[in-house]
């Protein structure tokens, strides 16, 4: 139990005052700008507004400047910064097969419809610190290549098939499922999460959940605490619009465009007397080019169904309390970090209760000497060391 | 509009005006494509294009520009029932010209001046005798975001990867 205390202004106050002065650092060093960290920090923005729930690439930049670059302290920073800040509505669900496209891989098929481009990727990267960055050396500038396949001309209106329904085409992979229109979509930011949790739920928590949990879950079930048999059908990372259709209008309009990632996981197969064997999926989404998340998203989410798919459920990864309920950071922290602030009352309750159990015991164990006359000194000596 | 508009136009929502005759159709489809320039306009870019109008009569302010929150929605194996991906925040602002036409903006971010500058472009855009130049003004913004889409896209098919499968050594 927490009892409120006060007093500490001053401490507080100036404590907040040293936190100012020691977030910028040393004043003869230049002072990080919000376009800095924008431009050149933007995997950690994506990260901050994955886990933030919140797409404001300056939002996360000043978020994370002012959290010192912690991500937790950002991602608390932006979920505070939209509770202040009405709801419009619900866009219209992203159409990520009208993705322009920056990267789209896939660990199942060497020649892909639409073909393979790399991107920006630090794959195959030799991972040798580089000080020409120290240095401050300017990039080379990227190379150029005649824009042919429909992966580099989807500016054009093409639409970029997706693995699954290239595989849904013979029927060797589920569909992804009907949607209805009509029904409600669940959100836990307006409904507390009840369990069981259907999928939609699901993947709202893992969009929002911290990365290093969610990676963990993911590689838990792949060192075979819910083996799933994942193979990375594709990963696609580009902009795609959003729209969004306002009562007075009534028709969709067009709001900009956001980065996305998408992963589509295919999973070992799944059949019953009815139906044949089919491979199964696992997705993951997020804002901007959030690879890792993304992949473990679709590990976990694939984990998560076993129970719909008949697997035994006996990992971590394939509890659904487990995972939506410890998955947040923000709420993981603030259980956490609760631990620090004073617990005064509820620590004297506690030194009370045990002086009064040792008063108790160390009667009761003098009424027994009495009465054998013969208890030995050494069986009171590790009593006496862990009173001292 | 002149085919390089295309590019900024958002990915077009093939059920859109399914409900309406066709030509209201494609009167809400030209509408779409000019809002869509202009959320991705910048405000400057947007300035310049008034600028070119000419003089917009006396506007009125309907609604202030207002920041709030959109949920954007993703969809379950990208095909499947939509669920809730996160917010973005959403600046939206509407403007009525003398003759009662009412633009509208909704645009990614917290600018209230690109939304009220919008608005006042959307406004104008329905004024038939206006459209056209509104077009033109707007062509601009067309031609550079279509410019830096062939960058993306050149700079990306450099990336163009082809594996090979090598033949394990066993015999």
């Amino acid at each position: 139990m927490y009892v409120a205390v006060k007093g500490g202004e001053a401490a507080i106050a100036n404590a907040h005052r040293l936190l100012a002065h020691e977030r910028r650092g040393d004043p003869s060093v230049p002072e990080l700008g919000l376009d800095q960290i924008g431009e050149q920090m933007s995997l950690l923005v994506a990260r901050v507004m994955t886990e933030g729930s919140l797409y404001d690439p300056g939002l996360a930049a000043l978020a994370i400047k002012q959290a010192r670059g912690d991500v937790v302290e950002a991602v608390f920073l932006l979920r505070a910064c939209r509770t202040t800040l009405p709801r419009f509505g619900a866009a219209e669900p992203i159409d990520t097969g009208a993705m322009r496209v920056r990267r789209r891989v896939s660990a199942i098929f060497k020649d892909l419809p639409g073909g393979q481009v790399l991107g920006p990727t630090f794959d195959y990267t030799h991972r040798l610190l580089d000080f020409t960055l120290a240095a401050g050396l300017p990039p080379p500038p990227p190379a150029e290549a005649p824009v042919e396949t429909p992966v580099e001309t989807l500016a054009n209106g093409a639409r970029m098939p997706r693995v699954a329904s290239l595989l849904g085409e013979e029927g060797l992979i589920e569909s992804g499922g009907t949607d209805d229109p009509d029904a409600p979509v669940p959100d836990l930011t307006r409904e507390p999460v009840s369990y069981p949790a259907d999928r939609a739920l699901r993947l709202q928590a893992l969009a929002r959940g911290d990365e290093g949990f969610v990676l963990a879950l993911g590689y838990s079930t792949q060192r075979g605490f819910g083996r799933t048999h994942p193979f990375a059908g594709e990963i696609r990372h580009g902009e795609v619009a959003l729209e969004f259709t306002p009562e007075e209008l009534g028709f969709p309009v067009p709001l900009g465009r956001v980065a996305v990632t998408e992963c589509e996981m295919v999973n070992q197969f799944h059949g019953s007397a009815e139906r044949p064997p089919q491979f199964t999926r696992g997705y993951g989404l997020a804002f901007g080019q959030s690879e890792r998340k993304a992949m473990a998203m679709a590990l976990v989410d694939r984990a998560l169904r076993a129970e719909e798919l008949g697997e035994e459920t006996s990992a971590p990864a394939q509890d659904q309390e487990f995972v939506l309920s410890h998955c947040d950071s923000l709420q993981a922290t603030g259980f956490v970090e609760h631990l620090k602030l004073p617990h005064h009352v509820d620590f004297q309750a506690e030194l009370v209760l045990l002086r009064r159990l040792r008063a108790e015991h160390a009667a009761r164990y003098a009424a027994r000497e009495a009465a054998t006359g013969a208890a030995s000194d050494d069986a009171a000596e590790p009593f006496q060391e862990a009173a001292e | 509009m002149p085919s390089e508009s295309r590019a900024g136009t958002s990915g077009p929502s093939p059920a859109t005006g399914t409900h309406a005759e066709a030509h209201a159709g494609a009167h809400t489809e030209a509408r779409r494509a000019a809002m869509a320039l202009c959320a991705e306009a910048t405000l400057p870019e947007l300035r310049a294009a008034l600028d070119a109008l000419g003089p917009t009569g006396p506007l009125t302010e309907l609604r202030r520009p207002e920041t709030g929150l959109v949920m954007a929605r993703g969809r379950v194996g990208g095909d499947g029932a939509r669920f809730n991906l996160g917010e973005a925040t959403v600046t939206r602002a509407a403007i009525r010209l003398a003759g009662g036409e009412t633009g509208f903006a909704y645009h990614l971010g917290r600018d209230a001046e690109r939304a009220r500058a919008a608005a006042t472009l959307d406004a104008l855009w329905q004024v038939p005798a206006r459209r056209a130049a509104v077009e033109r003004a707007l062509a601009p913004v067309a031609r550079r975001l279509a410019e830096a889409e062939a960058l993306a896209a050149r700079r990306t098919a450099a990336t163009k990867v082809e594996f090979f499968t090598l033949v394990r050594g066993e015999d």
